[in-house]
């Protein structure tokens, strides 16, 4: 038997039983809107049973309209997408039962009240929580009598994630699913998350919040201009991105007197290192700095951080792309973009 | 998984929402409870004046038909227009959407309300009508129950089309007014149609309510050749078929971006 009959045939088995490798799968995903605007230009994506999975991306990557694609709520202009093992699109029914989605905005009737909602949301849901665990889950009990129009926006957000969750899905959507939360509700969804993902629960999400991305995914890919420009687990992302060293030296010590080895980028006294061997790197400089008996200002070392990385493929693979604009990350530089991780762009 | 939802189950859920955002919308509240009567009101008084004498139909009668079908267009028609669009300008459709519910058990759920408020406004007409004018039961009661059913579906399928042509809630009220024109004219709700020119009224029988106008009239008087109702029935087929093609094709679930 060769390797790729018996691959056909552990294939075979494996989709008899219902047991894909994968809880999604997209290949060669494309989305061109009415007006010729491509959002998705060719995109695979694997996200395995059990995983929670980070789609990050500027604002206009195409986050929104791959997931969108991934749901099934609207055809791929080419290529095709496994959501445990069916056609989102083409095999609705199959898949709604398993799968619970929570869109970038919720759309709720206002004047219908949170329990209300969940109650209708109920109905159509195979196998539901009661409306009250379900709004208990998310910390919304207290406000089950309110009207949706009534509700904050983190509330809406909460709201959302209960419906999202009611039927306990096997495979979870979730579209920036802590925008407009404060840091405390934005803490309690990720414990959800993770609660789920302990539970078995596949988890999609995409977000905006680098930290978010760092803290809760297992493997997350990047997306720029419609394609995903990177991807793997956070520690591989940022490990391909090189650590950085930065000092100021005295002014009586001219940059040029440090070690050539260190590659060093000098701007008047500020020197910035940018390496792959940081712990080497950091070594040489130090030794050199107690033997020529230099003090280092404002000594700072750390590796790449995913927003690091991020920021780099917003600006260097922008102009690179055929037929892309400026990247639209016109405001987000690092100093910006504030010590919560955040990127605002846009 | 225990206790999977059946469209019945479905449909019970949506439906319960929309009657519970009918009663709190007093807009929409007063378009489908105060208005069908009050035109009812306005179009005896307008009967009253005009000679009927030849037509085959009593003042009375007419007025029942009328009241029928105003309570279609004005309850069923207009009012899911403005509910159609007021949930997908919300996102509320799109939201649905990714639940297990089917987009014509969407659809149809929240016309629900709609449909069983203006069954019950014909019911009650036709009870009016015996307790206080005298117009007795219809006398082919099958015939009026299947014009009303027909027109129930036939509004919703409009009105599901019409709300593709219609951005904003308020803008539903302006999209509305042909239908409300072109039937109170051409389809016998204002005017009986026997009082119209032979040419114009023969023009008037391809407009989409007159076919279950048609056959609710019959159904009141009892007089009717029978091509007459094959014609009425199948062109109300023909307008739900050509209206659910419009609504495959053009009905958008979410807001223009």
């Amino acid at each position: 038997m060769t390797d790729a009959t018996l691959r056909n045939a552990l294939e075979a088995t494996r989709s008899a039983s219902g047991h894909e490798e994968h809880a999604i799968e997209a290949r060669g995903l494309h989305r061109t809107y009415t007006g010729g605007y491509r959002a998705v230009r060719g995109i695979d994506l694997n996200v395995r049973h059990g995983e929670v999975f980070a789609l990050l991306g500027t604002n206009g990557a195409g986050k929104t309209s791959t997931v969108e694609l991934l749901e099934g709520l609207a055809p791929p202009g080419a290529g095709t997408v496994r959501v445990l093992g069916h056609d989102p699109w083409r095999q609705r029914a199959a898949v709604r039962p398993r799968i619970g989605v929570m869109l970038q905005e919720g759309g709720f009737p206002s004047d219908l009240t949170a329990a209300e909602t969940a109650r209708m949301w109920a109905g159509c849901t195979s196998g539901a929580r009661p409306v009250p665990e379900a709004l208990e889950l998310v910390g919304l009990g207290h406000r089950a009598g309110v009207r949706v129009k009534q509700l904050s926006g983190g509330e809406r957000r909460r709201l959302d994630l209960a419906l999202a969750l009611l039927g306990r899905p096997e495979v979870l959507f979730l579209d920036e699913p802590t925008t407009g939360l404060d840091a405390e509700g934005r803490r309690d969804t990720w414990e959800l998350v993770r609660a789920l993902r302990d539970g078995g629960t596949t988890v999609l999400l995409t977000t905006h919040y680098l930290e978010e991305a760092e803290s809760l995914a297992d493997r997350l890919a990047i997306m720029h201009q419609g394609l995903v420009v990177t991807s793997g687990t956070p520690a591989e992302v940022t490990a391909r991105r090189p650590a950085r060293i930065r000092f100021r030296l005295p002014e009586e010590v001219a940059p040029a007197r440090l070690p050539l080895s260190l590659h060093a980028a000098a701007d008047g006294r500020h020197v910035e290192i940018r390496t792959h061997r940081l712990q080497e790197d950091l070594g040489a400089l130090l030794r050199w700095a107690a033997e020529a008996d230099v003090g280092l200002e404002q000594l700072d070392a750390r590796s790449a951080s995913l927003e690091e990385a991020f920021l780099d493929i917003a600006e260097h693979a922008g102009g690179s792309l055929p037929g892309g604009g400026p990247p639209d990350l016109g405001d987000a530089h690092p100093h910006d973009s504030g010590n919560d991780g955040t990127v605002r762009a846009r | 998984m225990t206790a999977t939802t059946t469209a019945a189950g479905r449909l019970t859920a949506l439906g319960r929402a929309e009657i519970t955002l009918l009663v709190r919308n007093r807009s929409s509240l007063f378009v489908a409870l105060a208005l069908p009567a009050l035109m009812v009101v306005a179009v005896r008084n307008s009967l009253g004046g005009l000679d009927l004498s030849g037509t085959g139909i009593d003042p009375d009668t007419a007025l029942m038909t009328s009241g029928t079908g105003l309570a279609l267009v004005l309850v069923v028609h207009m009012n899911l227009v403005s509910a159609y669009v007021a949930r997908r300008e919300d996102l509320v459709l799109k939201r649905l959407r990714t639940g297990e519910a089917s987009d014509a058990e969407i659809l149809a759920g929240a016309a629900l309300p709609a449909a069983a408020l203006a069954l019950a406004q014909c019911a009650a007409l036709g009870a009016a009508g015996a307790a206080l004018l005298g117009t007795g039961a219809p006398e082919r009661p099958w015939l009026l129950a299947a014009g009303v059913l027909l027109g129930v579906v036939l509004m919703t399928v409009l009105a599901a089309a019409t709300s593709a042509v219609t951005r904003t809630v308020e803008s539903a009220q302006i999209t509305t007014l042909p239908m409300l024109v072109l039937s109170s004219v051409g389809s016998g709700l204002v005017l009986p149609l026997a009082l119209l020119p032979d040419r114009l009224a023969r023009l008037c029988e391809l407009l989409p309510l007159t076919g279950a106008m048609t056959l609710v009239r019959a159904g009141w008087t009892g007089g009717a050749e029978p091509a007459e109702l094959a014609t009425a029935a199948l062109a109300a087929v023909a307008w739900t078929l050509l209206g659910v093609f419009a609504v495959r094709r053009w009905f958008r679930w979410e807001p223009r971006r």
